[in-house]
């Protein structure tokens, strides 16, 4: 019994925060349940729709870009010869060791020479490439982890490598995929810093930038009701996901691909 | 391929440098757009960084050269020399109270019994929401009006300690199950038989934790250490949205200091420079962790 009342204790004080928050959430000042915070949070700044949909539309872009590059890039460092296989393997591993608030000024930058300042298609393109030693370092080892035989014998038959990865292989490395895919949307839909610099223009905000500049305004109470339904907006996304596909993500833990 | 040209001498030569010719060109296929990604936007915001923090570059306008002024005038910006100590002091509280803690939660649920997986999900679970949410969360959870523990009549962000304290509160709630589950995958690739033979050899359970659990986790803890310090010493979220560097900016990171030289006063190229300095102690540090603590 001692066993698990002590576990027990631990694990309310560390659910009740959350648990405040989706209260608090859906009550009034009062104490009375109430949806009007959602409902204001609706319509708050450019309103909640379109935060939504550009939080949406950034994570789906990275995701599927970081399926699609580490994807093949792993299949390349997995398979293949082919000259400066090595230098590009340790480059990619090296974004790991370089911290990235320190290179998102010069991103911010580079976006604008080619005019994806303010833009969300650049913004993806940054995620994709913080994900990409995690991803290319778990889709390498995904491809390794295949016998080399079953692609051998349809090699022989005449199939090219293409055809190889999209019919057997793909399939063979699909929790490899979810995975990365996982930890690409989480990484993602909850980036703030990225965001905060790269975005200049309201309407184009994520979720996470969008919600804390309801704590920034310079004129006018913070509604307090409104920012708890914005962190749920944000949260229960992320603990439903984590919640489904747990094993998944505990394998992002096991393979070693975070120590670099 | 090695094996089929030994096995196939002659005219099997031709064809197998032909076939491993056309692998090498399908191998570089694949790994183009890695490489693309690596180069645009890696290799050359690392390049530009050095560029931009020699020289005068401001938001709008033209840069023009100025080396070595950026780096110069870091000593003279008493904000981020203060920054650096906070970030220090901040960075050595949160590497020490969350190893304890992280390791405390993986002792406790490392035993395989019936809910044990719930222990362990509920302690992991504030780190399945983001950073930033959880301290909007914590902004309105430690605020006296609206927040539970307003009867307790203290100010959480109002002095410099207990915003330092609150926030430390924070982001343990936050990271304690996610190195929690470092140590857990270290715990668990220890053999059973190591503790059955101490056991049976008479240890007590402090020996056994104190000669063969933390000896054997050594590399687990390296690397929950490596990411801790590492974190922290960029920590930004945490000071720009839950206490706002405040009160009296006692409570600004030195990333923060990066990006007020940016955004509001204009000066990427003095941002650059602070980003340099940054990175190559991050690098440095990260390395020689790396060798002494493996």
């Amino acid at each position: 019994m001692r066993y698990y009342s002590s576990r027990s204790a631990l694990a309310v004080l560390f659910l009740f925060p959350l648990l405040w928050s989706g209260w608090s959430s859906v009550h009034d000042q009062t104490g009375g349940y109430t949806l009007d915070n959602y409902a204001q949070m609706a319509g708050f700044g450019e309103g909640l729709p379109r935060y939504l949909g550009n939080s949406l539309a950034v994570s789906a872009m990275a995701v599927a870009a970081t399926l699609a590059v580490a994807t093949l890039g792993g299949y390349a460092f997995a398979r293949f010869q082919f000259p400066g296989k090595n230098v590009l393997f340790l480059a990619t591993l090296a974004i790991l060791m370089v911290p990235y608030p320190t290179i998102l000024i010069p991103l911010y930058v580079l976006l604008g020479y080619v005019g994806l300042q303010n833009s969300l298609v650049g913004l993806a393109l940054v995620f994709v490439m913080f994900q990409l030693p995690f991803a290319i370092y778990m889709m390498r080892n995904s491809f390794e982890s295949i016998p080399r035989e079953i692609e051998e014998s349809a090699l022989v038959d005449g199939c090219g490598t293409l055809r190889a990865l999209t019919h057997i292989l793909l399939p063979a490395v699909r929790p490899g995929l979810v995975t990365v895919g996982l930890f690409a949307f989480l990484a993602s839909w909850n980036d703030f810093f990225a965001p905060l610099i790269l975005l200049s223009d309201g309407s184009s905000f994520p979720l996470p930038v969008a919600v804390v500049s309801m704590t920034q305004r310079t004129f006018g109470a913070i509604d307090y009701g409104m920012l708890q339904a914005g962190v749920m907006v944000m949260a229960v996304p992320c603990l439903v996901l984590f919640l489904v596909l747990q094993r998944h993500y505990v394998r992002g833990f096991m393979s070693g691909a975070l120590r670099g | 391929m090695t094996q089929i040209t030994t096995a196939r001498p002659g005219r099997g030569d031709h064809a197998a440098a032909r076939r491993r010719s056309l692998r090498g060109f399908a191998g570089l296929a694949y790994a183009t757009p890695t490489a693309v990604i690596v180069v645009t936007l890696f290799i050359a915001p690392l390049v530009l960084v050095g560029v931009m923090s020699l020289n005068k570059w401001p938001l709008l306008g033209a840069p023009t050269f100025n080396a070595p002024q950026n780096y110069a005038k870091i000593t003279e910006d008493p904000l981020f020399l203060d920054s650096v100590l906070f970030t220090l002091k901040y960075t050595a509280l949160i590497t020490v109270l969350l190893s304890a803690l992280a390791l405390g939660l993986a002792l406790l649920v490392q035993e395989r019994r019936p809910g044990v997986g719930f222990f362990r999900t509920a302690f992991f679970l504030p780190g399945a929401v983001g950073f930033a949410a959880a301290a909007l969360l914590f902004y309105g959870l430690l605020n006296n009006e609206v927040g539970p523990f307003g009867f307790l009549g203290v100010k959480w962000i109002g002095t410099p300690n207990m915003a330092l304290f609150s926030t430390i509160v924070l982001v343990l709630w936050r990271f304690a199950g996610f190195n929690m589950l470092i140590l857990l995958t270290g715990l668990q690739a220890i053999p059973v038989e190591v503790y059955e033979a101490a056991r049976s050899d008479g240890a007590s359970r402090w020996q056994i934790f104190t000669r063969i659990t933390l000896p054997l986790l050594r590399p687990t803890i390296a690397l929950m250490l490596i990411l801790s310090i590492t974190g922290s010493l960029l920590a930004f979220d945490q000071f720009f949205i839950f206490t706002n560097g405040g009160p009296d900016n006692s409570t600004v990171s030195m990333v923060m200091v990066i990006y007020r030289n940016a955004f509001f006063r204009f000066d990427l190229g003095g941002a650059a420079a602070l980003s340099v300095v940054l990175l190559v102690v991050l690098v440095a540090l990260n390395a020689l962790q790396l060798k002494v603590l493996r």
